[in-house]
């Protein structure tokens, strides 16, 4: 097996005074999708942002294909071949839906390409078709979460990081961007970095996944594997395991096995 | 101080009984006047909006490149004789030059500090570009040849300067070439998408650092145009800066960070002001500031608004 793609080693970040991540170590295949979870405040969003040069990590290295890219501004990382899809989508509000797109091409020229890619997204994401003309700001929650999604695409990345797609959508939407992303995989051959909240269908659609908690490693393995868990069941699924003497043991610690 | 006060050329004289009503050529004297002053302002202000949308800094210095665009193209053309319109060129684009390096070296620096550092900074760099000019350039009042000397008739009812009529147009095609930078080149796309969402800019491989420089390059481009545009209505001096406050009220009228705002509140201050000036003598030179004042109290945010609530 070659080199993984991207390579996290001994990160550390701080985010301000706090140490946002203490030591992470990660790795993400080409072709694959990696799931990173966690709760609030578990650092997913610092592992993010440190992977695309938003923050810089004061120890530790972040290779991609070999080469490091910590410590450097995030349009130069972007231009390495990763693109960020932020939480919150960040659209750009007064740009049009057809305008947003094309910035996430800034930094390609074939124009064919180019225009290829826009027909795939319009064909992923059908409901951007008929807002092309609309400013992104008068766009529904869903489809500001599918144009940052469209947005990250047409960068042509080496690496898609998606932060948080499921942030303030229905049930039912959520099943169609993940349905979208597990597509945007297997036929486009993206290689995705994801970092969920929701654990259940983060690991439905990531071949691995690593589980993250107060700004550390506690878990990484196969995500089938991680869905069968104890502690993923209990503490990220809401699976609610009855004890010998039929009530729920509120004492329970986490072993992470 | 002396500078705000001028800048309107020759006013018909107040009659001495009764001043209600002006001569129908007078006024339109008095409003293209006043347009033609309101397009200088609006220029400036221009460079002011720019650079605040990209980088949310108030650039207190602005109406200082104004003032060494004015001195550079005197320089050009004078000094080194080579005419008026290569003069206008080359004085512009050095002050363009200006702007860049002002960002790239310093502003870019502080980024990040606290609104009053930055505020001091930008105060400072005026202090500092109008002791520079009066060390290169001298501290007397210079006038600059234009080629907009005549006078254009209107019918038989006025006679307008020329100089006044080169603002307008100028301001008319300067804004319609920035208008259609911002809308159809991918540069200018990049620098709005830069300045609504800058992280999501850098994320997406914007060179937003860059595109802030320039941005600021453009600004200084502008306000230098319209301090040669503007020289021999106002001469040249170190002080006719102080313009650049008269810029900033108007754009605040307008609504700051919006430009057809910016551009709409400083042709009303323009034209407010001659008028003003005319029949309320008591307040010569601040009716500007009067104009800011109750657009402030009426109606905060401006006349024309740009606004759009975030989605979570």
């Amino acid at each position: 097996m070659s080199a993984p793609l991207l390579q996290m080693r001994n990160i550390e970040t701080y985010y301000g005074p706090i140490m946002a991540i203490r030591g992470v170590s990660l790795d993400v295949n080409e072709g694959e999708i990696v799931a990173v979870l966690g709760a609030n405040g578990a650092g997913k969003t610092t592992l993010l942002k440190t992977v695309s040069g938003a923050l810089d990590s004061n120890k530790g290295q972040v290779l991609l294909d070999g080469e490091e890219i910590q410590c450097r501004d995030p349009d130069w990382v972007a231009r390495k071949g990763i693109a960020h899809v932020p939480e919150g989508r960040e659209v750009f509000p007064l740009l049009t839906v057809a305008e947003n797109l094309a910035m996430g091409a800034y930094n390609r020229s074939d124009k064919d390409t180019i225009a290829r890619d826009l027909e795939a997204v319009y064909e992923y994401f059908p409901a951007l078709r008929s807002v092309q003309r609309k400013m992104a700001a008068y766009l529904s929650g869903g489809q500001q979460q599918m144009l940052a999604i469209g947005r990250g695409f047409m960068a042509r990345p080496r690496l898609l990081l998606l932060d948080e797609p499921s942030l303030g959508l229905s049930p039912l939407l959520v099943q169609e961007i993940f349905r979208i992303i597990v597509r945007l995989n297997s036929e486009q051959g993206m290689t995705i970095l994801l970092v969920e909240q929701n654990a259940n269908v983060a690991l439905q659609v990531s071949s691995r996944g690593y589980v993250m908690e107060v700004g550390g490693m506690v878990m990484d393995g196969p995500s089938d594997k991680l869905l069968a868990s104890e502690d993923i069941k209990e503490f990220y699924l809401g699976k609610k395991e009855v004890g010998v003497r039929g009530r729920r043991r509120w004492k329970k610690r986490k072993t992470w096995r | 101080m002396r500078a705000m006060c001028r800048g309107h050329g020759p006013l018909p004289q107040p009659p001495t009984e009764e001043k209600v009503l002006l001569p129908l050529n007078d006024v339109i004297h008095l409003a293209i006047t006043g347009i033609a002053q309101g397009c200088a302002y609006g220029l400036i202000a221009l460079g002011f909006v720019l650079i605040y949308k990209a980088t949310e800094v108030v650039n207190f210095a602005h109406g200082e490149f104004m003032m060494l665009g004015a001195f550079a193209v005197l320089t050009f053309s004078e000094v080194l004789g080579w005419g008026f319109w290569p003069a206008f060129v080359l004085g512009c684009l050095s002050i363009a030059a200006v702007g860049y390096l002002v960002d790239a070296q310093i502003m870019r620096r502080i980024i990040g500090e606290s609104q009053a550092s930055i505020f001091i900074l930008t105060v400072a760099f005026g202090f500092i570009f109008r002791a520079l000019a009066g060390m290169m350039f001298g501290w007397n009042t210079r006038s600059l040849d234009t080629p907009f000397d005549g006078k254009i008739a209107i019918g038989n009812l006025v006679e307008i300067n020329s100089d006044r009529v080169a603002i307008i147009i100028a301001t008319v095609l300067l804004v319609g070439a920035i208008y259609l930078f911002f809308g159809r080149t991918r540069y200018g796309v990049a620098m709005q998408a830069a300045s609504q969402n800058q992280l999501a800019a850098f994320y997406m491989g914007i060179p937003v650092k860059r595109l802030v420089s320039l941005t600021w390059a453009i600004g200084a481009f502008i306000a230098a145009a319209a301090g040669a545009l503007l020289a021999p209505m106002t001469q040249i001096d170190t002080t006719i800066g102080l313009l650049g406050i008269k810029a900033l009220a108007g754009a605040i009228v307008g609504g700051f960070g919006s430009i057809p705002g910016a551009l709409l509140g400083c042709i009303l201050i323009g034209v407010i002001e001659p008028f003003a000036d005319y029949y309320l003598p008591g307040i010569k030179g601040v009716s500007a500031y009067v104009v800011m004042l109750v657009v402030l109290f009426v109606r905060p945010e401006g006349l024309i608004v740009q606004t759009y609530q975030k989605k979570v």
